[in-house]
């Protein structure tokens, strides 16, 4: 009787730990840029998003939001999905999905400002509130940052464990001119991240995303 | 070193003086370090002879176990192919001699009625024409005494005579006839005697077969029985036969079981989730490895119930109701899985049309997300089969499984008594290694006295001794 109980408590905890176990999903946050002529970009942000779609499997979590004048907002969020544990949920969540994007990119109007960093900070939170193993925060931006009067946005990014990439970053005209403008607009991101823990990366080529996961 | 090399002036001559003193305590500790380098390596030398006696004795003991072990398998195997030969001669008996008293009497009453037939049918020759004579007498008699109405007389008695010569050849006609439509009975009668005879020639024939096999079989039994080393080397090879066959017959049976997890695996997911990790394995593999397993160990116990196999002495114990009903309910358990896995193999294709459909609509390819092949029934029909069929023949894995077990024993017990030989002789060659070694190093410690024992050599042949200290012991 005393060696049933034993096992029983040990299956118990088994199945215990079995229901807690899961290191290896992942949590994405798509931020995309609907600032001026930046939204005429989208259409390859949707190739993207049905590329990430595609790579993510059961208990990953996604969302996709929009960067505008405030950011730091779920009403930004455009499409979001904490994917369930039956393929064949998921992939009944990963169509939803990919037609939620569809609807939006069909109907976004380009917005007047670009906050950026609080998108990055709705990230986090969606991320952190996940709890996924992997944690990546995909920007799809010029990454110039233009910020309505009023909104505070000089805060300290707290990005240990998360991978920032950052993709599409198209240059500017001003860019073409003083090509510092745009380095230096990398390189301010790059230091601002990594800065605070975080990874960074840039993919500018649209055809080589096999490496973002 | 710069101590050693300072207590003379000159270093050179410090060495010189060191050596001098090392080589005279040597000589003088030779007989000393003689006896302990003999003591060290012949204790080694010993020890490792011991060890090695040791080991060959175990291994004297385990290939007498072995022998044992084979012996009883290969006893017990020679029973149970005669005991298999005895029923099968007792079913012969039984079925074709059973009604031996039958087959008597048929034959008897068949033969009996080709006697009565053949008794009817014997053919009775007319009567002699005697009459003719007596009338031509009567003829002459009637000519030569003048007796004129005797003629009239005649020619009746005459016309008389030859009706009735008609009617007794009509009765000879018809009864041969009879004798003849007789004859014609009794040839499918012939041909059934004929055909009993065969027959029970066929029979006494195979019994007579079966008889020298098991003649052959008690032979080699009594082989056994007796321990002669020809029965001992046709059951070690047959052994060694059977485990690489059965070892063989089991790496399909894997295969087989790797295709049926495949098949299951991911459907389960559906059922208890695809991320959900018990000690690091996905529930859903262990979930599918589990009826598989399960499936495997009801097709292991219906063999055993059939008495195929004989794994499990408990079941083979069995009361032959109580085992039939174990036939059935395991039988009917492995139907359940069977028609289970179809249908898991059903939703694997169903998950798998419609991952494709969603990858074909996210690489935005709204054609390939919405068509249909025409020959998808194909597949699915051919995984739903598999995934039924495949259990039923996962039961016959009870057979090599059980042989491979069996030769498993004898042939660990081969290659453990070959390690144990191998063992032996290297600890042997090892103890022989140290003997010589202190013989060597005893003649390489008296190479660095070579000057002293010169010296004492010189010395005990000048004052006419036998050299004692030099002397190479």
């Amino acid at each position: 009787m005393k060696k049933l109980s034993v096992l029983l408590a040990a299956a118990l905890l088994a199945s215990c730990s079995a229901e807690q176990q899961q290191p290896g999903n992942t949590g994405v946050y798509m931020l995309l840029d609907t600032s001026g002529t930046y939204a005429e970009e989208l259409e390859k942000a949707e190739q993207i998003i049905r590329y990430t779609l595609s790579r993510l499997n059961e208990t990953d979590a996604f969302a996709v939001a929009r960067i505008d004048t405030g950011s730091f907002s779920e009403k930004d969020i455009v499409a979001k999905a904490s994917f369930d544990d039956r393929p064949s949920a998921v992939n009944r969540q990963k169509r939803a999905f990919a037609e939620q994007v569809r609807t939006f990119v069909d109907t976004v109007e380009p917005s007047p400002y670009t906050d950026i960093t609080g998108g990055i900070l709705q990230a986090v939170e969606f991320l952190n509130e996940k709890g996924t193993g992997n944690k990546t925060i995909l920007i799809y931006s010029d990454l110039k940052e233009d910020l309505q009067e009023g909104y505070v946005r000089d805060i300290e990014l707290e990005l240990e464990g998360f991978d920032v990439i950052a993709l599409n970053v198209t240059k500017l005209r001003s860019d073409n001119m003083d090509p510092r403008e745009y380095l230096g607009r990398l390189e301010a991101w790059q230091s601002r991240v990594e800065g605070t823990g975080g990874e960074w990366r840039v993919i500018n080529d649209l055809d080589s995303l096999d490496g973002m996961f | 070193m710069s101590f050693m090399l300072g207590i003379t002036p000159w270093p050179f001559v410090s060495a010189l003086l060191w050596i001098v003193l090392i080589i005279l305590a040597l000589y003088l500790v030779r007989a000393t370090a003689h006896k302990t380098i003999d003591a060290a390596t012949l204790a080694m030398a010993r020890s490792l002879r011991l060890a090695s006696k040791a080991v060959a004795r175990s291994e004297k003991h385990l290939a007498a176990r072995n022998r044992d072990v084979l012996l009883a398998a290969g006893r017990e195997a020679k029973e149970r192919v005669i005991e298999r030969e005895f029923d099968r001669i007792n079913d012969s008996v039984r079925k074709d001699l059973a009604n031996y008293s039958a087959l008597h009497r048929n034959l008897s009453e068949s033969i009996g009625r080709i006697e009565q037939d053949h008794q009817e049918a014997v053919d009775v020759p007319p009567d002699p024409p005697g009459w003719v004579k007596a009338v031509e007498a009567v003829a002459e008699l009637d000519s030569r005494e003048g007796r004129v109405k005797v003629g009239q007389i005649l020619s009746d008695i005459h016309k008389s005579l030859i009706k009735a010569h008609k009617e007794a050849m009509d009765a000879y006609h018809k009864a041969s006839a009879t004798r003849h439509k007789l004859l014609r009975q009794m040839r499918p009668e012939w041909r059934e005697v004929q055909q009993t005879l065969s027959q029970i020639g066929k029979n006494v024939d195979s019994l007579l077969a079966r008889s020298v096999t098991i003649d052959r079989l008690m032979q080699e039994y009594e082989d056994i029985v007796r321990d002669k080393d020809r029965a001992m080397s046709v059951l070690s090879s047959s052994s060694l036969v059977n485990f690489f066959v059965s070892a063989f017959v089991l790496s399909i049976a894997i295969g087989g079981a790797t295709i049926n997890f495949s098949l299951i695996a991911r459907p389960m997911a559906e059922m208890v989730g695809g991320t959900n990790l018990i000690g690091g394995f996905r529930t859903a593999d262990i979930a599918a490895l589990v009826i598989i397993m399960v499936e495997i160990s009801m097709g292991l116990f219906l063999m055993e119930s059939l008495r195929i196999t004989r794994l499990f002495p408990v079941i083979g114990a069995l009361p032959d109701k109580m085992r039939v009903r174990m036939i059935w309910i395991t039988f009917t358990i492995l139907f359940l899985l069977a028609s289970v896995e179809a249908g898991l193999a059903y939703m694997r294709e169903v998950l798998l049309h419609d991952e494709l459909a969603t990858s074909a609509l996210l690489r935005g390819d709204a054609a390939g997300s919405t068509a249909t092949n025409q020959f998808l029934w194909i597949t699915t029909a051919a995984q739903m089969g598999m995934g039924f069929i495949l259990p039923f023949a996962l039961v016959f894995v009870a057979i090599p499984l059980e042989t491979f077990v069996h030769s498993l024993r004898t042939v660990m017990g081969m290659v453990l008594q070959g390690i144990l030989r191998a063992f032996a002789l290297v600890l042997r060659i090892l103890g022989n290694v140290f003997s010589y070694l202190g013989q060597l190093l005893k003649q390489v410690y008296d190479l660095t006295l070579f000057v002293p024992l010169w010296l004492e050599d010189r010395l005990h042949r000048s004052s006419g001794q036998e050299p004692e200290l030099g002397r190479i012991s």
